[in-house]
């Protein structure tokens, strides 16, 4: 019984990551109907950059946080900026290649600069894991869970009274029209590849304390993180968390129950599980495209 | 007796929702075959939305739409296709990377159905029926009088040619039904008058259409029937002179100005 | 610079086939060529859903791997025939893509590429865990030669016959599919799927059909890799292999049978000359990724296009001016 509590809540810990990552596939393909191929090394190079400000220049924890974060963002814009910018409206095959071709690059070069080597962050705060029904709980989860939760409320404030946000929303809803309305549609999608790639760096720093980070590691995170979205319905916020901490536990729960060689599989067939049977999410509505 | 009896293709308690907005509510339509029926409405009429649920792009809330005694709602848009009705787009939805020639063969996809077999092995058969497509296709091309660019890229039309090129492309499939959405949208007088002329031949040649149109000269020269849609109901149907008499359809049209 | 007839360009190309195995220094550079006609097969079959139905696959390698490692199993470990070996991985082949096709293509948007992608992953994970019956990361040896007509293909040079054969003739069943009512269908989805589909095309079917078609190609790869080299490991058939792949088609060109098998030779023969790529391969298949993307969208052959009526018009601008009779 405490094993199966135990799985849990080191599923939902893992899983609300997923759920950053998921969340940021949501923002960009919201604003631009892109699915961003790079949103798993945006929440590697959060880890890593991290680890690498404390390595390298020695800086404190907190501020090695906030460089990994606003690096990863000025990755975001200049990604958008350089890569994405010169082929919007062409073929969507076009987009994705660019997408995956940057991921490819992104990955490549943290294996140059970084090396190949899994690394670890310290926790943000000392202190005794805590003992829920025999299941035990780091100070880190604790964390992660605020900070999802933080991110949550922030992006609902974001979308619900800022100009930005209500803009990005009507990008979202009619890119065309939107323009028509004097919103300059270039900013907005600027925007959202930062406040994806900032979502996304956010959560790899919070997860590098408790899992090993390494240059490879946002493939999976990537591939999790769309599996997450999709299980919340692709385009809702909210269900994209829900979605990861679902999958978090599914996968905890397969690789302590089952065999831990095959807990990546679980993202995969939930992933084929759900576009069979029901694509719209587990709390998204099928709606009609517009011609 | 019937009161379908007659009726070719109809409509019925056609509603039709997103989110919030009522896009069609409760609409029903019938057309008789080989007429030419216009759909006229204010912006934001439904007029699209109803040819959008008639080719099965979208799948009405309730209600549906029969071809003789077939009903059609629920089917996917290729097999509404399948049963021939084919339609032209108001935002030009050609193959901009096919030449002219290629798309309008595009168009005949369904007229002939060699196998794996037949293209895999170039057999008699892929090369019996490939020509006779290809016939049929230049026949289209020139019936919109495109003979001259039929290797030009379709991007690279000018948007005149373009507009004629996707009613080339709809043509080569051999519809029983033609459904143009908005055909003279953006065309100059002159190109107004030879797609009337080139509307009504397609009438002659015994195809029923069915248009959605802006342009009130052309509604009122070439129409057999009109239909007028309001906020996404139905406010008038009949000749095009009763139509342009009718209150309603006058206070509607008012109202928007 | 007019495209030769399709019978003449085979014939061209079966010549140089024929020919440049006299012209090579030595015998690894055989193996090379064999190795980049494998790639081949994967890049038509690749070609025709990223070119011409305008859909991408980052799980190609998995379906070369998937088939390799099956006719080996089935060869090695349970002693079937080899062209039983063979025929049931591609059997196997077809049936998984259509599996993961039909969830992904019924939908549009970026589906496939993240089902393929997540496919990929699955396949690498299992060929590493399933040790009893893939012998795990260090791999499957003892695959039997390939055989035929009852004698062993031993040398090189035979199997090198045998492989680009079978580019020759997927490149004409790939031609021949482009030039039929279904290259029209899928050139037509790849720009407009609703229009497409109000003429009657059944897009959802098309795009399946095509998918599993190119899956296939890469099974028929993958056999005769599996055949040729005798063993196999889990590395070949990763993540990298599947981007190697799309690069390829990327670089040659997307919607030109012959840009991605050019595309196919390039992207192997290249590395094994620059052999300090090394780790750095991956990052520069991004950068051609992405360069192409932006800057030659119809890769090398769009590129040698350019190129051709830049020299043509020089010749015509360089030519003196005729006198009036």
């Amino acid at each position: 019984m405490s094993d199966l509590f135990q799985y849990i809540l080191s599923g939902a810990t893992v899983g609300a990551t997923y759920g950053l990552a998921g969340l940021g596939f949501t923002v960009i393909f919201n604003a631009t109907e892109i699915i961003n191929f790079a949103q798993g090394e945006f929440v590697m190079l959060g880890g890593m950059l991290a680890v690498f400000a404390i390595r390298w220049a020695g800086a404190p924890l907190p501020a090695a946080v906030l460089a990994a974060v606003l690096g990863t963002t000025t990755v975001g814009v200049a990604m958008d900026r350089l890569t994405v910018r010169p082929v919007r409206g062409r073929s969507a095959i076009a987009l994705i290649i660019v997408t995956i071709g940057v991921s490819i690059v992104l990955r490549g070069s943290a294996m140059l600069v970084f090396g190949k080597d899994a690394f670890s962050l310290p926790a943000f705060s000392a202190g005794e894991p805590l003992s829920i029904l025999g299941a035990v709980l780091v100070p880190q989860s604790l964390w992660v869970g605020g900070v999802t939760l933080g991110i949550l409320v922030g992006m609902k404030a974001y979308f619900d009274h800022t100009i930005a946000g209500k803009a990005m929303l009507a990008c979202a809803y009619d890119r065309k029209a939107a323009a028509l309305m004097g919103i300059h549609v270039e900013n907005i999608v600027s925007r959202s590849f930062a406040l994806s790639a900032m979502v996304g760096a956010l959560g790899g720093v919070i997860l590098a304390p408790i899992t090993l980070t390494s240059y490879d590691v946002g493939i999976m995170l990537g591939l999790k993180g769309f599996a997450a979205c999709i299980l919340g319905g692709l385009g809702n916020p909210f269900g994209a968390v829900a979605g990861g901490v679902i999958m978090g536990v599914l996968e905890s729960l397969t690789a302590g129950l089952v065999s831990s060689g095959y807990k990546d599989a679980v993202a995969f067939v939930i992933l084929l599980l759900l576009l069979f049977l029901r694509p719209a999410g587990l709390f998204g509505r099928a709606h009609a495209e517009r011609v | 007796m019937n009161a379908k009896a007659g009726a070719f293709l109809w409509g019925e308690d056609i509603t039709l929702h997103f989110g919030g907005v009522q896009a069609l509510e409760s609409v029903s339509f019938r057309v008789k075959e080989n007429d030419l029926q216009t759909i006229i409405g204010p912006n934001g009429a439904g007029k699209t939305s109803l040819l959008n649920v008639i080719t099965g792009v979208y799948w009405a809330d309730r209600g549906g739409v029969f071809l003789r005694e077939q009903p059609l709602t629920g089917l996917p848009a290729h097999a509404i296709a399948r049963s021939g009705i084919v339609r032209t787009f108001q935002n030009l939805e050609l193959f901009s990377t096919m030449t002219a020639l290629e798309n309008v063969l595009t168009g005949g996809h369904l007229l002939f159905h060699y196998g794996m077999r037949d293209w895999c092995f170039r057999t008699h058969r892929f090369r019996a029926e490939e020509a006779a497509l290809r016939e049929k296709a230049e026949a289209a091309l020139a019936f919109v009088g495109l003979s001259a660019t039929a290797d030009t890229l379709a991007g690279n039309l000018p948007f005149g040619s373009a507009r004629l090129l996707e009613i080339a492309r709809a043509l080569a499939a051999e519809p029983r039904v033609l459904l143009l959405d908005e055909p003279a949208a953006g065309l100059n007088i002159r190109e107004t008058v030879v797609l009337g002329d080139i509307i009504r031949r397609i009438v002659d040649r015994g195809i029923t259409v069915i248009m959605v149109e802006h342009d009130m000269d052309l509604v009122m020269r070439v129409s057999d029937r009109v239909l007028v849609l309001n906020y996404g109901k139905v406010i008038a149907e009949g000749t095009p002179a009763e139509v342009q008499r009718n209150p309603d359809v006058i206070a509607a049209y008012l109202g928007e100005v | 610079m007019r495209p030769a007839g399709p019978a003449a360009t085979l014939l061209i190309g079966a010549t140089v086939i024929a020919v440049l195995p006299v012209l090579l220094p030595n015998e690894y550079y055989l193996t090379v060529l064999i190795v980049a006609g494998l790639n081949g097969i994967i890049a038509l079959g690749l070609n025709l859903l990223m070119g011409y139905a305008g859909q991408i696959s980052l799980g190609h390698a998995a379906f070369y791997g998937l088939a390799a490692y099956t006719t080996g199993i089935l060869t090695a470990t349970y002693h079937w025939p080899v062209p039983a070996g063979m025929a049931a991985a591609v059997a196997l082949v077809l049936a998984v893509s259509a599996l993961i096709a039909v969830p992904t293509l019924r939908l549009k948007g970026h589906y496939l590429a993240m089902g393929t992608l997540g496919f990929g992953l699955i396949v690498y994970i299992v060929l590493n865990e399933a040790t009893g019956l893939t012998g795990g990361p260090s791999g499957l040896g003892g695959i039997p030669r390939l055989s035929l007509a009852g004698r062993p293909v031993t040398s090189d040079l035979a199997y090198y016959y045998v492989v680009w054969a079978a580019v020759l003739l997927c490149f004409a069943v790939a031609g021949n599919l482009v030039r039929s009512r279904l290259g029209r269908a899928l050139r037509a989805i790849h720009t407009s799927e609703t229009a497409a589909a109000a003429l009657g095309i059944d897009t959802e079917r098309t795009k399946i059909g095509v998918f599993v078609l190119s899956a296939c190609m890469a099974a028929v790869a993958g056999t005769l890799y599996a055949h040729y080299v005798r063993f196999v490991s889990p590395g070949t058939f990763g993540f990298a292999a599947s981007v190697q792949l799309v690069t390829m088609v990327v670089l040659g060109g997307m919607g030109s049978l012959w840009g991605g098998l050019a595309g196919a030779v390039v992207l192997t023969v290249l590395p094994e000359v620059l052999r300090a790529l090394e780790d750095y391969d991956i990052v520069v298949y991004g950068l051609l990724l992405i360069l192409c993307m932006m800057y030659l969208p119809g890769g090398l052959v769009e590129g040698v296009d350019r190129l051709w009526r830049l020299v043509t018009a020089r010749r015509l601008r360089l030519a003196p001016p005729e006198d009036p009779a």
